[in-house]
């Protein structure tokens, strides 16, 4: 039967994370953002709330409650406390969750429980590469054979690469057959060159060069039962639904800022908010954000129904990006001039939504 | 419950046999009542009776409530939104004496159509100068003895003709009891088919829903019986809203019902654009990829999964107005943002296809060019687009009607 409510169980999750991002995340954001850098106690601390380990097996100490329709559920109040801490916090699933859903037994054994321990373990995945015609399935990264080992070689940027990080998943092509490899952070051959983004400043990202790395033949994702497309194709739209996910937090953030400011200012001798041009413009970013998050919601609960959702993700994707974009640079207008400078959050917020037509897949949920 | 997409087996089944009729009832005689304005359906009109009295017995079992009543909205819209208005059934009338009357007036005014000859219902409300300011309403209710005398003019009246001529049919009238009490005087009144003083003095020729009568009625010394006041005589000056009085606060709750119903229409007819145009662009070879990166992507490849992503949001926000309804919430907030969405969002999907689809969207010998002029309609009625925004600016800044007018 059709229905919009979360379980009782969700509603929890989704209570203490809206919890947690408004009195941590949120007021980390700013500084965050300014310096460049994560604040790795918010981290640790979100670690706390499971968010991760739960969604893994409980053979490797997870909590083996693993649901798109919960992931997207926290990872919007995520996002919507800010969103490069969101994708931080989220980050170890780049690395867990293909490897979960693709790896070989000793993959899982080997890297599963270092994510369901007690201290926060960053993860990383190097998809995207800095041309214009990048395919994620066609990649211009190669692995290639040799004796016991694969060697890799090409460029790739927007690798989110935070202090800690043990390894990467590089997505390359072998024989022209796009593949996974765990690649060690400290790998010969492998520089990675701290990249200056529009947004997201706070979560660190890098351009990463590969030239002549070695892993050894058991580093390829699932090993023997290599999966191929199918992995790529499942991480693109886990990535494609997260991110829109985070997008709906992003708009509802700055929809919130824009709402309380209008009601704050006045003008002529009354709120803004009490002027149509004003108070339409909520009201559609309103309607908007609801819009996409059910779309996001469906695209999740297709995924957890272990149907096909590409076209699903990707509309969901499609209108959660511009949804983003429009009611972010609709809160910066709100606000004037003070949505303008840095004192307020809506130009960030702005910055930050540009980026969900850049960042493919940051496979998270 | 839990957050689900699946349709109930009965909402399939409902799914499957009106998108028949819309297929085999409606479309091919489409263009038809297209052309012959103001002309009763009657084959199709005797067919809609007689499936109506005969429900089929195999929808039992859990069902999607108010969702299912959308889908069959949707389908029946999909086959054409004109005819699917001149469904006869008590309609937005019905859904007034549902709302706000007795179970005497149930029985009196919604009993006869379970049976004898096709019946309309229909609901006035707009006159030449109150529309979505319903509280400016000037047709007035006079007590006189046993009798309620209606007089005043009103317009837009979807099945009006129907409803006042047919015998059997009614026509729910908002009147005013003191115009000196704004919305607290206004009440609604049934008024039955064929009363005298209730006269139709016109037909509006539209842009689209052409099937469909849009009627002007006028009310001269119009008398019906005491006992068809719909909620009570009472006047509350203070704040209608607020107070338990089934009057104005039942007559706009209607809304809450038929809201979601007509975002669901919207969604049908731009349905109906969007199918042809993507079952069009594969006869062509032009194959939607969801897949392929963005740079990749045609301008027609992204204006359909831009029209995807609109019709289903749209769709989306629909069914979770439906199901608060099913849930015993309030949904007046989601109902507007329902109908402001669909009825914008299938405005612009139907003048897109127009668009895409060249000459051909242009010609009248396919629907898609009348199916732009039906779109437009869910963007006027039940609520225009601006008043459904502003319910919504309301609710979400926590402002009374006073505050944001």
């Amino acid at each position: 039967m059709i229905d919009f409510e979360p379980t009782e169980e969700q509603q929890l999750i989704v209570d203490t994370v809206r919890q947690f991002a408004t009195n941590e995340i949120r007021k980390a954001a700013r500084e965050a953002d300014e310096a460049a850098a994560l604040p790795a106690s918010v981290l640790e601390r979100a670690h706390e709330l499971g968010l991760v380990s739960s969604a893994l097996p409980e053979v490797y100490g997870g909590g083996g409650a693993r649901s798109a329709v919960t992931g997207v559920l926290a990872a919007e109040e995520l996002a919507h406390g800010d969103l490069a801490i969101a994708l931080a916090v989220l980050s170890p699933m780049l690395l867990a969750l293909p490897i979960a859903d693709f790896g070989s037994e000793e993959q899982k054994k080997g890297w599963l429980p270092r994510f369901t321990g007690d201290r926060y373990l960053p993860g990383s995945l190097a998809l995207v590469e800095p041309a214009f015609r990048f395919d994620p399935l066609h990649p211009a990264t190669t692995a290639k054979r040799d004796g016991r080992e694969y060697v890799l070689d090409g460029a790739k940027c927007f690798v989110p690469w935070q202090n800690g990080v043990e390894a990467v998943l590089v997505i390359a092509a072998e024989d022209g057959r796009v593949q996974g490899f765990l690649v060690p952070h400290d790998a010969p051959g492998l520089s990675a060159t701290r990249e200056k983004n529009l947004g997201v400043r706070a979560l660190p990202t890098v351009e990463l060069e590969l030239r002549g790395v070695r892993v050894p033949a058991s580093a390829k994702l699932g090993s023997e039962s290599a999966p191929g497309d199918t992995a790529v194709r499942g991480i693109l739209n886990r990535g494609r639904v997260a991110l829109a996910a985070c997008a709906v937090g992003v708009a509802r953030a700055a929809f919130e800022i824009a709402r309380d400011y209008a009601k704050e200012r006045q003008t002529f001798g009354a709120p803004i908010a009490t002027r149509q041009a004003i108070a339409f413009k909520l009201a559609d970013m309103a309607i908007e954000i609801d819009g996409a998050r059910l779309l996001v919601w469906e695209a999740a609960w297709k995924m957890d129904e272990g149907h096909d959702a590409t076209r699903e993700a990707t509309i969901a994707r499609h209108q959660a990006q511009r949804v983003a974009l429009e009611v972010a640079d609709g809160a910066v207008q709100v606000l004037g001039g003070h949505g303008y400078i840095r004192e307020y959050l809506p130009e960030m917020h702005l910055r930050n939504a540009r980026g969900f037509s850049t960042f493919e897949a940051l496979s998270l949920v | 419950m839990a957050i689900s997409f699946e349709p109930a087996p009965n909402t399939v089944a409902a799914r499957e046999m009106y998108h028949r009729i819309a297929r085999e009832q409606m479309r091919p005689v489409a263009r038809k009542y297209d052309e012959q304005e103001h002309e009763m359906p009657w084959e199709f009109v005797r067919f809609m009776w007689e499936k109506g009295r005969s429900p089929p017995g195999s929808f039992t079992g859990p069902s999607d409530g108010f969702v299912q009543v959308c889908v069959q909205a949707e389908e029946l819209c999909w086959g054409d939104a004109g005819l699917y208005l001149r469904i006869p059934s008590p309609a937005l009338g019905g859904s007034a004496v549902a709302a706000a009357g007795t179970n005497e007036q149930k029985a009196r005014f919604l009993n006869p159509f379970r049976e004898g000859a096709p019946k309309w219902g229909a609901m006035a409300i707009t006159e030449p100068q109150a529309g979505s300011d319903a509280a400016a309403i000037q047709t007035t209710a006079q007590l006189d003895g046993e009798e309620w005398v209606l007089n005043g003019t009103k317009i837009f009246c979807t099945s009006g003709e129907a409803a006042a001529t047919i015998d059997g049919g009614f026509v729910v009238v908002w009147a005013t009891l003191d115009k000196s009490a704004g919305r607290g005087g206004i009440k609604s009144f049934v008024v039955p088919a064929k009363t005298p003083g209730m006269k139709l003095v016109g037909l509006e020729r539209k842009l689209g829903i052409r099937a469909s009568d849009t009627a002007t009625l006028v009310f001269e010394n119009c008398r019906i019986p005491k006992e068809n006041l719909l909620g009570s005589a009472e006047i509350k000056k203070a704040n209608p809203m607020q107070a338990g009085d089934k009057g104005f606060k039942g007559a706009m709750a209607t809304f809450d019902a038929s809201r979601p119903i007509v975002a669901a229409m919207a969604v049908g007819v731009g349905r109906a654009a969007l199918d042809f145009l993507k079952e069009e662009l594969e006869r062509e070879g032009v194959s939607i990829r969801y897949d392929a990166p963005a740079h990749e992507r045609t301008a027609i490849e992204r204006d359909v999964i831009d029209m995807e992503a609109e019709l289903q949001a749209a769709r989306l926000l629909t069914w979770r107005a439906a199901k608060m309804m099913d849930h015993g919430k309030r949904n007046n907030l989601e109902a507007s943002m329902a109908k402001a969405k669909a009825g914008l969002a299938v405005t612009k999907i139907t003048q897109k296809a127009v668009e895409i689809l060249g000459p051909l969207g242009y010609s009248q010998k396919i629907l898609v060019e009348k199916w732009m002029r039906d779109a437009k309609i869910n963007d006027i009625y039940e609520g225009t687009q601006q008043i459904n925004q502003l319910i919504v600016a309301r609710r979400i800044l926590d402002y009374s009607s006073s505050m944001l007018r």
